[in-house]
This record gives C-alpha cells, structure tokens and sequence, in this order.
C-alpha cells in the first residue's frame, strides 16, 4: 500500500494508549513552538483525539499500515515523502534529540514504553490475513446479480441439498482456511463419481455452504479423504438403491475442542458442529465429485441421514476404548470413522439388569438387520447408550467381549435362512441348509457408546454390501 | 453487500466430454459379442439366456464378470473388452 506522507513530523496515536494520552501536551508543544518542523497526527481509533490538536483520521489504518507500526505514539520524520527516521513510546531525551527542541514535556515521566499499534489487534490481523488469502484462491469466481438474492443464487446453481447454503464469498473461504494449516491448492483426494481432484479450498468451499466453522475444517478433510478410499467405495454407495450414505463417528480430543455432541440427542438435530460436518461431506460430494440424486445417486428411498450423519462417541464415562483406539489409532489422537450406513432403528430393554439378557436383546434385534433371513452380506453399527453400558461395566465385560458374546449368539442355522424358510421366500441359497451361518463377518459389527444419562435404549445402525465386495469401515486420523 | 457480489464456484468445473456413441452394427453376423455381468444377483440368469440364443445362431460370445457390482470394472477389464468385443451386453439385475 502507498500513501504520501507530509515532511516533517508525523505522530500516530490512538485514544485507548495511556502513553498517548500521556504525550498529548507534548504534541501541542511541538504545534506551538516556533521553528519546529510541522506536525501532522493520525490518530488510529477516535477522530477527534487528541482534543484540538486538529488530528487526521487513520481509523481506516492506512497510513498505519504503510508505517508497518507495531507501537504508539510512533514519531516519524518525513523528508521528501519518505521516512527519514522514527521513535517509539515517550522517552523525553529522545524525543528531544529527535525534534532538535529542547526541554519537551516539562512534568512529564522522563520515560513510558508505548502501546501495541491498532494494527497488531488480532481481529485486525486475521482480517488482514483473510483479505490477503482472498486474493490467492483459485476457483472460479461466480458474480451474482445485482437483482439475485444470495440464498436463492445457490438453489438455482445446483449447489443445495435442498436446504439453505452460507454463499461462499472469498472472504468468507479465507477464513475457513484459517482453520487449517493445509495449503488451499493441496490436493485432498480424488472424489467419484466425476473422479475430480479436490483442493482443500474445494473442500472449504462446500464447509462455508455447509455452515462450519474454521476449526470443523480439519474434521471435514479427513471425513472427505476416508470417504473416497477404495476401501469405503463412496461411488458404490452412491450409487446403490439401498438406504445408505456415510456416517461420521468423531474421535479424541478434537470432539471436545469444536464442541461436538455425543451425549442427550447424539445423533439427532441442534449441534453445529455434528450437523455440518456431515453436511460438508456429503455437499463434496455432490457438487465436486457430480454425486446427485436422481442422477449417479439411485436410492430408491434414501433416508434423512443423507443430508447429515455425523456424532462424537461419548468418551469420557464409556466402559470401553474408543472406535477409534479399537481400530488401531492412539489414544490421544482424534479420527473419524466412516461407516456406510442406514438410518438408525432403536433397541428398547428397560428390564435386563445382567449382561447375559442384554446380550441376548441386542442379538435378537441385530438378527432383524436388513432382513432376519439374510446374513454375511451387511455390516452394522450398534450404538450403546450410557445406561445398556453401565450393565457390561458392572458386569465387567469389555468392548472384545461383548462383541465375542453377540457373534457367538449371531451363529444362525441355515434351515431357518434358506429360501421358504418361515414361508417366507427371501432368504439364502438351499446350500446353506445343514450349516450354521454367522449373521455378519469378521470385522463386520462395530461398536460406540454415545447418548444421554437417561433412556434404557441403545440403537443398531445397518449397514450396505460388507467388506470388498462393497464398504469397509475406514478409519484416518484427524490432522491439523 | 454491494452490486459486485462474488462467491467462489463449489463444483468440480468439469465439463463433461461430449462422445459420439459408437455406430450400432446393422447386423451381429459375424461380430463378437461380449456378456458381461456386473455380478447383481441372477444377472447371470439373463446373460445365459442370451448366450444360449446368440450362439444357437452361430454368433461368437465372450463371457465377462465385473468382481463386484458395487464398483466400476477395473481398467484391464474394460480394456480387454474394448478389445477383444465388437459389441458389449451388460446385464443389471435386482
């Protein structure tokens, strides 16, 4: 920035210095005293300080800036439009030596250190800094109409899940990038179905439609990098008939930082963080990977948890290790696990107080899964709230155990799976007859403490086509 | 907000590409024709079928079968029937 300077002398102040405040008789006596070199005072946050001494208004910063100040009062000496040299705070020697006027603020402190320049404020900076990033984003830059209203501009683009979405202004993607150290240009994954290279400023982007903060940013990245993993296979799942898209489990200490929920109402509404992360997720997926309903997406009818599903697991009173630790991360580190999953469907036991007879309630409920005749192909999510846990912690029963005790009790006869079984036509092939089948692979059955204090019900979210031959469950450590 | 409003585009800025569908043989008399199951469940009931028909009346038919009907076919598949196939029939089952 340039601006042109008066010569002679220029000090900038602010009201709120008390040092300022301090050097205003000073001032005025360099204004009076014949032969000193003209004075010109900016004044940084009041246009009218210092009183009579006829200050000019740098509230804007300007000339503030163009001074690269990080300290007021700063005194400079102006020659030719430029500066010769300048002094910081009040020291009366100094400032004697430096106007070359003898004996300067009589009954004055001999010295006082000065106050941080306006422009050193933070909201300053990080304005600053959002200005600059502005400028070196790189994506097309829309123009909306001078008739258009913003929110209805980003319906008639195709770039809403059908809700309102936060316009994406510059300024407002700078400050989303804030919230990680990523450079915007890096390239985060490859997103399908369009198999489009997608920049961290893409991702922040859909995180500005979305409604997150800065500080969800990081959380978004991993969840949209574990999504396009071949493993977790966000085509397939985009593409299926069946019910399901991702869901988001959080992990670690990033959960409690942006004040995720994972207790009372864990999985439904009214939590910022829970509702747009999901959210950002799946706008990457619709308006950079090309994934929109009707078109690659063919559900035939989908489910509420497609505009979000995203919830922290409920760490800190649960009787077992967090996902994310029994999925091979650190305890001290945050993730998120991916699953693909349905919408979720309760479990009401408000009368087993051992472990056995919940045991046994969660088995009979996780047998219905997709249908109670049909067995390996989908995986499920069982989400224990904090009352079904507290009967395993009593009963001691670890996360390993509960999971061996509910496998052992999904070891199902293949007469009653196979087709006409029950009469009841769907079921598996007549080969099955005479074996016993397991209800879901190994790996296949997840488990999460998450809910309120109160509510003896715990909830099984279903899953799509398991493993290889569709999703896997994908873990990735949150970074920064 | 001022007239000058700008927001930054959220898609992928792809333009798909335009391809002209490849001519359709007026006849299969003498083209080799591929069959390739995405491996849905009973698509191979179809695809039998058609086989059966096809080579009853000579024709040449070569059987493919995508590992998983949940993700694309693999390059080295679609290459191989670009290839060796003059013509492709894919069933989808459900």
């Amino acid at each position: 920035m340039t601006v042109s300077l008066p010569d002679g002398l220029v000090a900038v102040v602010k009201r709120d210095c008390p040092t300022c405040r301090l050097v205003t008789p000073v001032l005025a006596q360099l204004r009076r005293t014949a032969g000193a070199p003209p004075l010109t005072i900016y004044t940084q946050d009041d246009a009218t300080f210092p009183p009579d001494l006829d200050p000019v208004d740098d509230t804007g910063l300007a000339v503030s800036l163009a001074l690269d100040l990080d300290t007021v009062p700063t005194l400079v000496r102006v020659e030719h439009g430029r500066e010769a040299a300048r002094l910081v705070g009040w020291s009366r020697e100094q400032w004697e030596a430096f106007t070359g006027i003898p004996v300067l603020g009589g009954g004055l402190p001999p010295h006082r250190p000065g106050c941080g320049s306006r422009t050193q404020d933070p909201d300053v900076v990080a304005a600053r800094t959002e200005a600059a990033g502005a400028g070196t984003l790189t994506a097309r830059r829309v123009p909306l109409g001078a008739s258009e209203d913003d929110a209805e501009a980003m319906f008639e683009r195709g770039w809403s899940d059908g809700l309102p979405v936060v316009p994406p202004t510059p300024e407002r993607v700078a400050r989303m990038l804030t919230g990680t150290t990523r450079a915007p240009g890096e390239i985060v994954t490859v997103v399908p179905p369009d198999l489009v290279e997608c920049s961290v400023e893409k991702v922040a982007i859909n995180a500005v439609l979305a409604g997150c903060r800065p500080d969800y940013l990081p959380v978004v990245l991993a969840a949209v990098e574990a999504a396009c993993t071949d493993e977790f296979n966000i085509h397939g799942l985009l593409a299926t008939t069946w019910f399901s898209g991702p869901v988001v489990i959080v992990n670690g200490p990033v959960t409690r930082a942006i004040g995720m929920n994972a207790g009372i109402n864990a999985m439904g509404q009214g939590n910022r963080a829970n509702a747009t992360i999901g959210r950002a997720l799946q706008l990457v997926v619709r308006n950079v990977g090309g994934g929109r309903p009707g078109e690659i997406d063919r559900s035939t009818l989908g489910q509420p948890g497609k505009y979000t599903f995203c919830f922290a697991e409920r760490e800190g009173d649960s009787p077992w290790e967090p996902l994310h630790v029994t999925r091979g991360c650190a305890p001290e580190s945050s993730a998120v696990t991916l699953f693909a999953g349905e919408g979720p469907r309760g479990i009401v036991d408000q009368l087993s107080r051992d472990a056995e007879s919940l045991a046994n309630t969660f088995a009979a409920c996780l047998r219905a899964t997709t249908h109670p005749k049909l067995a390996l192909a989908f995986d499920a999510l069982l989400v224990v709230s904090p009352e079904h846990a507290r009967v395993f912690r009593e009963a001691g029963w670890g996360k390993a155990q509960l999971l061996d005790e509910l496998m052992s009790r999904l070891q199902v006869p293949g007469a009653e799976l196979v087709r006409g079984a029950g009469g009841i036509a769907e079921g598996l092939p007549a080969a099955v007859e005479g074996r016993t089948i397991p209800k879901f692979r190994d790996g296949g059955l997840l488990i999460v403490h998450a809910g309120g204090g109160a509510g003896l019900f715990s909830a099984i979210i279903g899953g799509w086509a398991s493993g290889p031959a569709g999703s896997a469950p994908v873990t990735k450590e949150i970074g920064t | 907000m001022s007239d000058t409003r700008v927001v930054l585009d959220p898609t992928g800025e792809r333009q798909a590409p335009t391809r002209e569908r490849t001519p359709r043989p007026a006849t299969l008399d003498g083209l080799t024709v591929g069959l390739l199951d995405i491996t849905k469940a009973r698509g191979n009931v179809f695809l039998d079928r058609i086989e059966q028909h096809l080579t009853a009346r000579g024709g040449r038919v070569v059987r493919y079968a995508k590992p998983t009907f949940t993700k694309v076919a693999p390059i080295d598949l679609r290459h191989e029937n670009s290839e060796k196939c003059d013509v492709v029939i894919e069933a989808l089952a459900d």
